[in-house]
This record gives C-alpha cells, structure tokens and sequence, in this order.
C-alpha cells in the first residue's frame, strides 16, 4: 500500500511512549534503593500505587472506548505516586492517590495532555490533606536501623518541630540534629571526618534518611535526572530554575526562623531534604503542565523554587514541593499566554 | 573554527546522504514517452504553442509565458506532439501537458560554447528568460523576475544556496563535484547581471569535499567568490535561514531578501545558467536524485523534464523492498504522491523511495515545546495547532500562520505525532478565505 500524506515524510522518531518510558526508567534506581533501605513493605506500597493507575487507566479506556495504557504515562504516574508515599503508610492511601490522579486529576479534563495538573502530584497532595498523619509518619531506612519499621520523624520535620518549640534560637538545623541525637551512617561520619561535609548531609545525599520511598536518594534521582537530560527528554530550564532560586532564598532568608538572621541560609542541608530533588527534576518538568518556551520554563521554575521556600520555611505543614509545583501548574496557562517566541526577522540588523 | 548558522530554532535529522553522495552522474537514456506539463515553474502556466501532430526539435520552445511570473518551456528532445492532456504533478498541480515522443534520432545542439563575455546585463536577462530558467532548488520561482533589480535597490550580496539541507538528496553535491567549472562560470554571470558587493557560496559541513574543490578552483582562478561552510541544520537551505547564516541579516515578514540588499540562487540555478548562456542551451533537463531506502541502485541521475517517474525508478534498479511512500523532492518538504506516471519538472531535485518502518501512534498535544524550540520562524506552534484544530483560523492568521513555511521542523520533532504541517496548510488556506 502506497501512502499519500502531507510533508515532512521523515520524523525524529521522538513518542510519546519513548518519552514516558524513558522517564520510568530514569525513575527506576531511585526505587530499587526506596526497597533496598525500607524494605518489600516499600516494593509492597510501589507496586500497589503502579498497579492501581495502570487498572484505573485501562478501566476509563473501555469506557471511554480509547486504549491509552500503550502511552505508558499511567506507569510514570502511578511511579511518582508510589515514590511520594512513606515506606509505612496503610495500602489504602497509595491506591485512593492512584485512582484520584488517573480518574480525577487526569481523565475528567480530558486526558494526557489536557490536565492543568500533573496527576501525581495531585493525587500526592489530595491523600495528603486527607490522612495527614499517616501520611506525615516515617520510618528509619534499616541502614540505619538495623531493622525494619523503627518509626522516626524526617530531619525536617524534627528542626521544624524545634523550631516552633521555640528553645533553639541561634542553633543551625545541624546543630538541632545532633542536639536531638539524630541517627547518621558510619559511612557518612567516615566521610565527614574526611571532608569536613556534614555526615546528616551525605546520609541525605545518599538516602539513608528517613522519608518518602522514591525520594530520599539525591545521589539516583540526580543520575536520572542526567539521563534525561543527556536523551533530551527534558531541558535544563526548570530544574535549574527550581533549585537555583530555592537555594538563593534559603542563603538569603533561611536562616531567619532559626534566629541566625540573614544570609545564614543553610543551602545544602535544604536541598537535600525533602522532596525538593524529586519534585525539581521529575514532577516539575512534567510536560503537559510546564509552559512550552524556555523563558516561560524559568518562570515556572523559578516560581515553584519560591513557593517551595516559603512553604517549608515558614508554612505549618511539612508539604511544600508538591504544593508549590501545584500552584504552578495554575499558572502555566497564563505563562503560556505571555512568554511567546520571539518571531524571526523583528529586530532586522541592516 | 566555529561554523556559521542560523540561531534561531532548526533540527538535525540524519542527512541518508551516503546512499548516493558517491554516485557520479549518469544520463538516462532518453525515454519512450514525455509528459511536459506547461506549469513547471511557480506563477501562472505557460501557453502551450504546439499542437497534436507537429514536429519539434529539442530546445524548440513548446509553450510560453503567459504573464509577468511565468516561464518558457522548452522541449527536451527531438519528437512529435502525439496528444495534449491533463496531467496531475506530484505537487496535486492539474495542468495541461504536452506529449512528446521521442525521435529515433537525437540531433545534438548546443554543442558549441559560444562567447558570451561581449554580453551585457540585458543581454544576459534576455537569455535567462528565453531559455526558461527558473529556481532549481523546489520553489522554482523564474530567474528572470528575481535578478530583475527594481530601480532605486541595490544587490549587496549574492548568496548561492550549494547547502542542499534536506536529507537523502546530493543533486547539488555532484553538480559541485562534477561540474566545478562550469558552475563557477554560472556564478560569476548571475555577478555580471547582478554586480553584488560580495559573493558567497554556503555550503554545509557535511560535503567537505564540495568545500575544498570549490575553495581550490576559487583561489586558483582568483575569483572574488568566499565559499563559506556552514554548521549543518536543517532547513538551513531555506533564503531566510541562509541570509541570517551567512550575511547575519534577518528578512522580515513577507518581505523578499532584496529588502534586505541581497538575491539568493540555488547552485543548480547557476548551472543552467551558465548552460543558457555559454550554449544558448534552454532549461529541459536537470539532475536529481533516485534514492530512499526502498531503491535497489540510488543514483544521482541527468534526465529530461517529463520523464515519468516509472523510467527513472527503473534506470535506478527498482525497488529492493516496497516502498510505503513515493516522495517528490526531500523527506522534509517533498510531496507524496502515489501514480508512478507522474512526470518530474524543473524543480524535482530528486525522487525517493522509502519504507515507514515504524508505525508511531498519535497522542494528543504533551506541550512538550519541542516544536517551538523547533521552529526557526520563532512561531507557536502549539497554539497554532489548537487554533487551527478550533476552526479559529482568523484567530490563527494574527499569530503569524502566514510567516510558517511548511518547513516540517515542528512536526518532524513532535513526539505526539501531530500533522502539524498539515493543519498549518489547511489553516491558511481557511484564513485567506475569509
């Protein structure tokens, strides 16, 4: 059969499906590492929330009489999912987050591709302000530990405790760590006593803290972040943007609810806690809910970097990243209405 | 040493170009059977001046202008008009067409090289237009309206398009290789019709062996030409795209490169120049290349305006697999079509043959951005699509629709894969309606 079509006959072979699947994969080791320090209970909570957006996918797509499974954004969605839930949480939180993301913040707009918001993160922040307890407890990484389930609050949230206890004006949020007796690895302090680099900030960067699954190992989520990038899947502009403008912020005001006043930010500590590295190079560069231009995706990163800060440095609840990436989804169309590419041939040179 | 190139927008597809870059030249034996359509060339079809029955000799000139944007046509060979149809292009073009059968015998004209450094710039016009050139590179705009310098402007630079950016193609790569001089020659006419201050041929990167031949036989003979290699991108062969790469000047909207003081010409324009001038040869055949991965012998070959496709595949060995597309000119802005008869024409730079081996399924819009990363006009592609998708093509015109080029950059680099150029085209064809 001849085929008669309009130009280009030739395609970059770039897909939708490539792109989803390149994603999983990058989100892949940061998993293996989630069940690795916290256990099968871990894998148990991934391959419910994966499982859950896959049927709920597949279910809307024979009523809706459209087989969608194929483009795999359902596998990264309930991927995210899975990653942003704590090791310990009760099963039936994954798998209301899961058919909240896919049948409400996904379908109801229409589908991949018309959701204002991205989907896991919708889903993340809806059980999140419906089980906020279970969702705000955490246990210790058995690297720690020695053993599974030892329940402990996140470095976090136990500075933002201290912190609104009101005794520890002066102290940096290391200092509190050690004052409160925080667990760190022996590998950390060996490397500490080595370089002089905090050993709560190398657990942090490895993911031998206490947090959501996917989200404690900087180190992984860095190295796929860098296969995404090198694929061109996607662009340096948010999270460079994202990080960087949170990092400012925290030098310059960080230090401000410890009582150490300005520009005593402790920036690496910050940005190793918390769902920042995720939410930065994965949920915030989600495409559909991004702005299309560059200058448009530094507003949005850089937007989300604020938010993000303000949350965490002065918000009551310990849920920032996901809420200021959900803010800036809102944005994104208005974003989209004033960054436009600049046209070839305005500024002519003669 | 940094290469020059546009900056704005452009995509890397891989350039297929070795399939045929080594082939030299050959000519195609004369076929048994021509159809000259009389709308060879972009403007208003020319005037068929022969009936069924006469007799013509090659280079016999078979139809006229008919207005100011028109261009001679001219017959290939020696042979008799058997009957005038309808034919359909490979663009969807309906016009009427001459058909030629081909004498036993060939006489060979245009033998002898005249001496043609007596001749004026008038003169040199005069010959352009009598001998039916017109652009080689696609567009097929007639050269003589083009180097017709209104009063008052002035060519400062003349740039000579040798980039030839769509993938699979090497018509214009063998002609630098092969025909040096000669092409040379064609330039340093279109400076004597043209006196621009400065003279560049770009060529991309990708034919290093173009750049050196020209680059050696320029400073050999002294003559004030630069050859100027370029980055490859793609569609770094569009005038827009080249004017930025090699003089940084950027054409505005619906305005021609002489209102930026330059005239753009493709290297195969240059070529037939030099024929019509030096031979007095009129523009009937051409080269171009047979290839795509489906074509058992990709060649670059010479043949007459009017050849069918079916006679050109042939020489070429026929298929090797089949096909899933016949393709008219590049991957990139080529058009499909489907009948094997349809005759190629002045602006055919080549014919392919090639398989979709992967069969990519659509999604809607991810608003990705690759396509307005992609676009070297600088437009929105995203929101062009929806617009259009809308019906809101009014809406779509105000957004610069017009300033597209169909290029394919956005839908070449669309991962949901939308028939972006399609809807831009449906789009303007709605928006000027209304």
């Amino acid at each position: 059969m001849r085929r008669v079509s309009t130009s280009p006959h030739f395609h970059s072979g770039a897909s939708t499906s490539n792109i989803m699947f390149s994603v999983a994969i990058a989100l892949a080791p940061a998993c293996i590492w989630g069940v690795y320090v916290f256990g099968l209970r871990a894998l148990l909570v991934l391959a419910i929330s994966i499982a859950t957006a896959l049927l709920t996918e597949f279910l809307l797509g024979k009523v809706s009489k459209e087989n969608t499974l194929w483009d795999g954004s359902a596998l990264v969605t309930g991927m995210l999912i899975g990653m942003n839930m704590s090791p310990s949480i009760p099963l039936f939180i994954p798998f209301i987050a899961s058919v909240f993301a896919i049948a409400v913040a996904k379908w109801t707009f229409g589908g991949l591709g018309a959701n204002w918001a991205n989907p896991a993160i919708a889903g993340r922040v809806f059980v999140f302000f419906s089980f906020s307890s279970a969702m705000s407890s955490f246990v210790l990484p058995r690297t720690l530990a020695g053993v599974d389930a030892v329940s402990s609050a996140t470095p976090l949230s136990l500075v933002k405790t201290a912190i609104s206890g009101g005794e520890v004006a002066g102290q940096t949020s290391l200092q509190i760590l050690s004052g409160n007796g925080y667990l760190s690895s022996a590998f950390a302090q060996k490397i500490e006593s080595l370089t002089g680099i905090s050993a709560y900030n190398v657990d942090a960067f490895i993911g031998n803290i206490p947090g959501c699954i996917g989200e404690v190992s900087k180190l992984l989520l860095i190295i796929g972040g860098i296969y995404l990038l090198c694929r061109k899947i996607i662009t340096w502009h948010i999270p460079v943007a994202f990080i960087g403008s949170f990092a400012i912020l925290t030098w310059v005001f960080g230090g401000l609810p410890n009582g150490l006043g300005f520009f005593h930010g402790e920036v690496l500590a910050n940005v190793l806690r918390g769902g920042l590295i995720l939410g930065a190079l994965f949920m915030a560069t989600d495409m559909v809910t991004t702005p299309v231009t560059h200058k448009g995706m530094l507003i949005f990163g850089a937007g989300c970097g604020f938010f993000t800060f303000l949350f965490r440095s002065f918000g009551s609840l310990p849920e920032a990243t996901s809420v200021a990436i959900l803010i800036m989804n809102i944005i994104t169309p208005t974003i989209d209405r004033f960054c436009i590419s600049k046209r070839f041939g305005e500024e002519v040179k003669q | 040493m940094k290469l020059a190139t546009f900056r704005k927008g452009g995509v890397h597809p891989s350039d297929m170009k070795s399939l045929s870059n080594n082939r030299p030249i050959e000519r195609l034996p004369i076929p048994k059977e021509l159809v000259i359509s009389m709308s060879q060339h972009l403007g208003a079809p020319a005037t068929a001046v022969k009936a069924v029955g006469d007799h013509v000799s090659k280079g016999e000139k078979i139809g006229t202008a008919s207005s100011f944007i028109s261009a001679d046509v001219h017959s290939p060979v020696d042979g008799t008009v058997t009957a005038i149809k309808k034919v359909t292009m490979a663009n969807s073009v309906v016009c009427d067409a001459l058909v030629i059968t081909p004498d036993e015998q060939q006489s060979e004209p245009f033998a002898e090289k005249r001496d043609y450094s007596e001749f004026t710039k008038e003169q040199i016009l005069a010959e352009i237009k009598d001998k039916g050139i017109v652009g080689m590179g696609g567009a097929t705009f007639p050269a003589h309206v083009k180097m017709t310098i209104a009063p008052g402007k002035s060519v400062q630079a003349l740039v000579i398009n040798g980039v030839e950016c769509e993938p699979y193609l090497t018509a214009d790569h063998r002609l630098m290789l092969e025909r040096t001089e000669q092409v040379l020659e064609g330039i340093m006419i279109c400076r004597k019709a043209l006196s621009p201050e400065r003279t560049i041929i770009g060529i991309e990167a990708n034919k290093p062996d173009a750049i050196e031949k020209l680059s050696k036989a320029v400073a050999e003979k002294g003559l004030p030409i630069e050859v100027m290699p370029l980055k490859m991108k793609y569609p770094q062969g569009d005038e827009k795209q080249l004017l930025k790469a090699t003089i940084n000047r950027e054409i505005p909207s619906g305005k021609l490169p002489l209102d930026v003081g330059a005239v753009v010409m493709n290297l195969g324009t240059t070529h037939a120049v030099y024929e019509a001038v030096a031979y007095g040869k009129p523009l009937f055949e051409r080269v171009m290349t047979i290839t795509g991965d489906c074509i058992s012998r990709p060649c670059n070959v010479i043949a007459p305006i009017g050849t069918k496709v079916r006679d050109l595949l042939d020489f070429a060995g026929g298929f090797s697999s089949e096909p899933d597309k016949l393709v008219s000119g590049g991957p990139m802005m080529g058009f499909a079509f489907y009948d094997e008869d349809t005759p190629v024409a002045k602006g055919t730079s080549g014919i392919l043959a090639i398989a979709d081996k992967k069969n990519y399924r659509q999604t809607h819009c991810l608003s990705c951005g690759r396509c307005v990363s992609a676009c070297p006009m600088g437009l929105m592609p995203t929101k062009l699509y929806a617009l259009i998708s809308n019906g809101k093509y009014e809406e779509a015109m105000k957004n610069n629709l017009m300033d597209c080029k169909e290029c394919g950059c956005c839908a070449f680099s669309c991962p949901a894969h939308l028939d972006l150029v399609h809807a831009f085209k449906t789009g303007k064809k709605m928006g000027r309606k209304k």
